[in-house]
């Protein structure tokens, strides 16, 4: 039981002056993504019979790879952002979202690092 | 975390029944919430029988008439009748809405009447506001001026008044706040669209002189940002106001002056 006053618990620690970059980049990685998801699965549809080295020659090409590394740019900061939302729209106690946090941030990271690295090493390596 | 379950005292058990009086010919039936802080007891559903023949058009006619003739003990706000003090919202037909302008015809078979959900209960359909109210006041609701006091009126041109249509309509009755579940899971935090409209209705009035510093108070990933565009808010608003709209033009103003 509290005996603070109901504005001085609705003002709360006060506005934390930021979350507009947050919803900002929300928007821009959605719009992003329209076009990149649109092209990575029409490829994906035409490459559907591709053998092996199709699929090595076509991931090769710097146009292909450069689109292939802002796919993943944009999809993993656009996982991480929502994911971080739904987090704290939901999870409530202090250590379960820091710890959510703390996981999702170095999950998507790590998984982001994973895939660019890996069309990196097709392309430069094949 | 969000619990998605009612916690153990205040599952709704079944209630009693108030019976029409005999010879009464067009019957509806009204299930109301009740629940009394003093007898323990976990809340209810009561049945009421409202004979139409002897009742006005709309909800709040119905509960005026049960509460006159079939059980003074039910509780619920009313003032105006017609829409202007808010007084009377509660979730009626699954929707929260005022019971004084909506129709007994608007609701097709029995009339379901519960509180504002997700709102600690006082008693039968009486929420808590408390915390709403705050969170109005934390917004300053009020024109603030840092130019010196003028000898009359503060002038504002038509287009100017023009922007505030859509936001002085709001009477605060809460309903779209407590149909949004963003501010069910985070009440305490995220101002929720009715006072989010109230704070733009101050941010878009050419006569205050504090903008910036409103602006500055709402940037918050909770007080504004919890806003995911759910829209229950414009759905229900009983004065068919859009409170989503104006949360979105706040939005572009945070954008804008970044």
């Amino acid at each position: 039981m509290s005996l603070r006053t109901p504005l001085g618990r609705a003002r709360g620690l006060g506005s934390a002056k930021n979350g507009t970059q947050h919803w900002w980049h929300q928007r821009l990685t959605a719009l992003a993504l329209l076009p990149l998801a649109v092209w990575f699965v029409v490829s994906l549809i035409t490459l559907a019979d591709a053998t092996y080295e199709d699929v090595i020659d076509w991931l090769s090409s710097p146009i292909v790879a450069g689109l292939m590394l802002l796919l993943i740019f944009a999809m993993f900061m656009h996982l991480k952002i929502g994911l971080q939302e739904v987090i704290e729209d939901y999870v409530h106690s202090g250590w379960r979202k820091v710890a959510s946090l703390v996981f999702v941030t170095f999950g998507t990271i790590t998984l982001g690092l994973a895939c660019a690295l890996a069309v990196l090493w097709v392309w430069l390596v094949g | 975390m969000v619990e998605f379950t009612l916690p153990r005292n205040s599952k709704i058990g079944k209630g009693r029944t108030f019976k029409a009086p005999e010879g009464a010919k067009r019957i509806r039936k009204f299930h109301v919430y009740r629940w009394n802080p003093e007898d323990g007891k976990n809340p209810t559903v009561d049945t009421f029988e409202v004979d139409l023949d002897t009742c006005g058009p709309m909800i709040l006619d119905a509960l005026i008439k049960i509460k006159d003739e079939l059980d003074p003990s039910l509780t619920f706000r009313r003032s105006c009748r017609e829409g202007v003090c808010g007084s009377c919202a509660m979730n009626i037909d699954g929707t929260n809405t005022l019971a004084c302008t909506r129709t007994m015809d608007e609701v097709k078979g029995d009339v379901k009447v519960y509180p504002l959900p997700h709102m600690s209960v006082i008693k039968d359909l009486v929420p808590d506001m408390t915390n709403f109210y705050a969170q109005y006041a934390s917004v300053e609701p009020w024109i603030k001026t840092s130019t010196p006091e003028p000898s009359r009126e503060r002038l504002q041109s038509r287009e100017d008044r023009a922007k505030l249509d859509g936001l002085w309509e709001c009477v605060l009755c809460a309903c779209c706040t407590t149909a949004c579940p963003s501010y069910w899971w985070n009440e305490d935090r995220y101002l929720g669209p009715a006072v989010l409209l109230q704070a733009y209705r101050f941010i878009a009035d050419s006569r205050d002189d504090h903008t910036g510093e409103r602006l500055d108070d709402l940037e918050d990933p909770f007080r504004l940002y919890r806003c995911h565009t759910i829209l229950n808010c414009t759905q229900t608003c009983p004065k068919g106001l859009n409170p989503a709209k104006a949360i979105a033009e706040t939005k572009k103003l945070m954008v804008e002056r970044r």
